[in-house]
């Protein structure tokens, strides 16, 4: 087990346990409170915290510094980094204030169109896509180099992690692009909500016949259910979301005012059944605007307590 | 059958309404007219397939542009018969009268008249242009 | 060819309205084929302009030429003679030809008569779609032909985003996945393998982040 940066999810993932992650959403205001309550609900039922970044286009306090409130309060954050709004200036410099407050996981993404946010009459950059972000901040890190080719002064050390989907279409690229993140030099990925567990498990069938989950940590991702509406929304109006028929039935099927219990039911089982997927190293629990479900199902999906590295 | 329609009609013969150009229908107007309307075959019935729908589309785009520039989009109208039907021929002639009569005098003749400063209008055609360059 | 789209008229109307004379200026190339600034577009805006004006008692005189192009100097010299008998010129071709013009003219007012969209072809009558942003450095050969920084809508040089959907881009139903459209089209070229090769971080300085482009061709300079 060699570790290639200080990063205390690399330790839990190189140690073979199963890791769990989650993720917050910082707020549409500077109230850094909100930010450092969310973190309070989950704090000791997760080993690192994702921070999204203007997650949907909408416009919110930045990841960066929402990291630092985690890092200040002796958490581990994953910063999440979109390229549809920084060129490679800003995304670098970034990178080096991140590691500035010693943050040690980033998370490279494309980021929603702006048109789905509140800025939809708003320029995009890609001057960077998520893989040549990956690639750019393994450069940073491995060989000290900025992207234009100067050595930086203490380079940052990240544990770069990747977003993968395996229900997006094509469906026949699906695998060959996580091995493209792998190659680019992802050393984990958090994938979307997973509800169709068959099709998962037989991407993940394909995912072990390359050999990628011994080159990058795979984190199945989920969401617990609030209700049947959320449901039907995510199969219906989410971009690259499988949400399987059984599922909205079931959600459908429970009395509204158990439909929340239900849909925390639905995410422990899935996790139950994700944690014999060989090559699922672990789980990232995305529970929208509900933290505070989250320590519940880690517990009830028998993840916790956390190990300590 | 000797019908009889509104003798302020004047008859402009086409081989297909699909000949009819929007310019067309706004040189009209130019010239004074007080209203325009496209007689086509029946819809499903063009001898050239679709000369016809392609004639309603003109229509409505100058109807759109009479709106926006004050003349009025109800001068012009899309009607369709069988070229046998002359009742209906005279029903539409009637129809359109009354409408322009509804409608008034076309505002551009109106100022035509007040101001014989102004050079000739051009001539009807989709190539005669009015400048000095034309 | 470039693709262009006819401005509302009461735009144009808000330009000219104080003039006593204008000509309307047509373009016989791109922007006659997709119908938005050729002879018979400068024909109808020439003749709405009149009545507006007309309508509203104003004596203005409205011109109508069409040059073969608006964004070559040789045919711009064809109006030379003429275009002092007009305060202004509204120009229906795209917007080279609408500051070329203005470039050979530096006293007259030229004003756009239409929008310019992109480059682009027809799919059907009617109907134009974009295919190229000129980015200065092409890379079609390595995408099937499809070109990503163009119809992928977050221009990924290493798609698809997890938003593509049944072929179809995030942003819309209407809008295919150019990433999907690739591999389709390596698919049907027996080179899906292509797929899983990097591209690298991308030079955009040909592109107009690096500010306005010239092509200087030293063997055809004179």
């Amino acid at each position: 087990m060699s570790l290639k940066t200080p990063s205390k999810l690399e330790k839990i993932l190189r140690a073979g346990h199963l890791a769990v992650t989650s993720e917050c959403g910082p707020p549409r205001g500077s109230d850094a409170a909100h930010i450092v309550h969310k973190a309070e609900l989950i704090q000791r039922h997760v080993d690192a915290i994702n921070i999204t970044d203007n997650q949907t286009s909408v416009c919110r306090l930045c990841s960066l510094a929402a990291c630092i409130r985690l890092k200040l309060m002796g958490l581990e954050p994953v910063l999440q980094m979109v390229v549809r709004d920084r060129n490679r200036i800003a995304l670098q410099s970034d990178l080096l204030g991140a590691a500035s407050f010693d943050i040690h996981n980033v998370l490279c993404l494309s980021g929603d169109h702006q048109r789905f946010g509140d800025s939809a009459q708003g320029q995009n950059v890609f001057d960077l896509d998520s893989m040549q972000l990956i690639q750019t901040i393994r450069r940073m890190r491995d060989e000290g180099k900025f992207l234009g080719g100067d050595a930086i002064q203490r380079p940052p050390q990240m544990f770069v992690g990747a977003a993968a989907n395996p229900f997006a279409d094509p469906f026949e690229i699906r695998v060959p692009r996580l091995a493209k993140k792998a190659a680019a030099g992802a050393e984990f990925v958090q994938t979307q909500c997973i509800y169709n567990l068959a099709k998962f498990e037989t991407w993940m069938e394909q995912v072990r016949d390359r050999g990628l989950h011994e080159k990058v940590f795979i984190l199945a991702g989920v969401t617990p259910l609030k209700s049947a509406g959320m449901a039907r929304y995510m199969k219906t109006k989410v971009p690259g979301m499988d949400v399987p028929d059984e599922v909205v039935k079931r959600m459908a099927g429970t009395p509204k005012d158990k439909q929340a219990e239900e849909g925390i039911t639905i995410c422990v089982e899935s996790i139950q059944r994700l944690k014999e997927v060989k090559g699922v190293s672990g789980f990232h629990v995305m529970a929208i605007e509900w933290e505070e479900r989250v320590p519940e199902i880690v517990e009830r999906a028998g993840l916790y307590p956390r190990p300590a590295v | 059958m000797r019908l009889n329609y509104p003798s302020s009609i004047r008859i402009i013969r086409v081989p297909c309404t699909g000949k009819v150009d929007v310019l067309h229908i706004l040189r009209c107007f130019e010239r004074g007219a007080d209203g325009v309307y496209v007689v086509g075959c029946r819809e499903g019935d063009c001898h050239y397939q679709s000369g016809n729908f392609r004639a309603k589309k003109r229509v409505e785009q100058a109807q759109q542009l009479l709106d926006r520039i004050g003349i009025g989009g109800s001068r012009v109208r899309m009607c369709n018969l069988s070229s046998s039907d002359a009742p209906l021929f005279v029903r539409f002639a009637e129809e359109m009268h009354a409408a322009v009569l509804g409608a008034g005098p076309n505002p551009v003749r109106a100022a035509l008249a007040s101001k014989r400063t102004i050079t000739d209008p051009p001539a009807a055609g989709l190539n005669a242009g009015t400048g000095p360059l034309s | 060819m470039i693709v262009a789209a006819k401005k509302p008229i009461e735009e144009i109307i808000e330009q000219v309205k104080g003039l006593r004379s204008v000509l309307v200026l047509g373009c016989n190339e791109c922007v006659t084929v997709c119908e938005a600034g050729g002879k018979k577009e400068v024909g109808v805006l020439a003749s709405a302009l009149r009545m507006y004006f007309l309508q509203q008692g104003r004596e203005v005189n409205v011109g109508e030429h069409t040059l073969e192009r608006q964004c070559d100097t040789e045919y711009l010299e064809e109006i030379r003679n003429n275009i002092d008998a007009y305060e202004a010129v509204v120009s229906l071709a795209c917007g080279v030809g609408i500051q070329f013009t203005a470039e050979r003219y530096p006293s007259k007012p030229v004003y756009p008569g239409v929008n310019t969209c992109f480059m682009g072809a027809a799919l059907e009558r009617g109907v134009w779609a974009e295919r190229c942003q000129g980015c200065g450095s092409c890379i079609l050969a390595s995408t099937g032909a499809v070109c990503p920084v163009t119809r992928c809508a977050k221009r990924l040089l290493n798609g698809p985003c997890g938003g593509s959907t049944a072929g179809k881009c995030e942003i819309s139903k209407d809008v295919d996945c150019a990433w999907q459209l690739i591999v389709d089209r390596l698919k049907t070229l027996g080179r899906l393998e292509d797929y899983e090769t990097l591209c690298p971080v991308k030079d955009w300085s040909t592109d107009r982040a690096g500010g306005p482009r010239k092509v200087i061709r030293e063997d055809l300079r004179s």
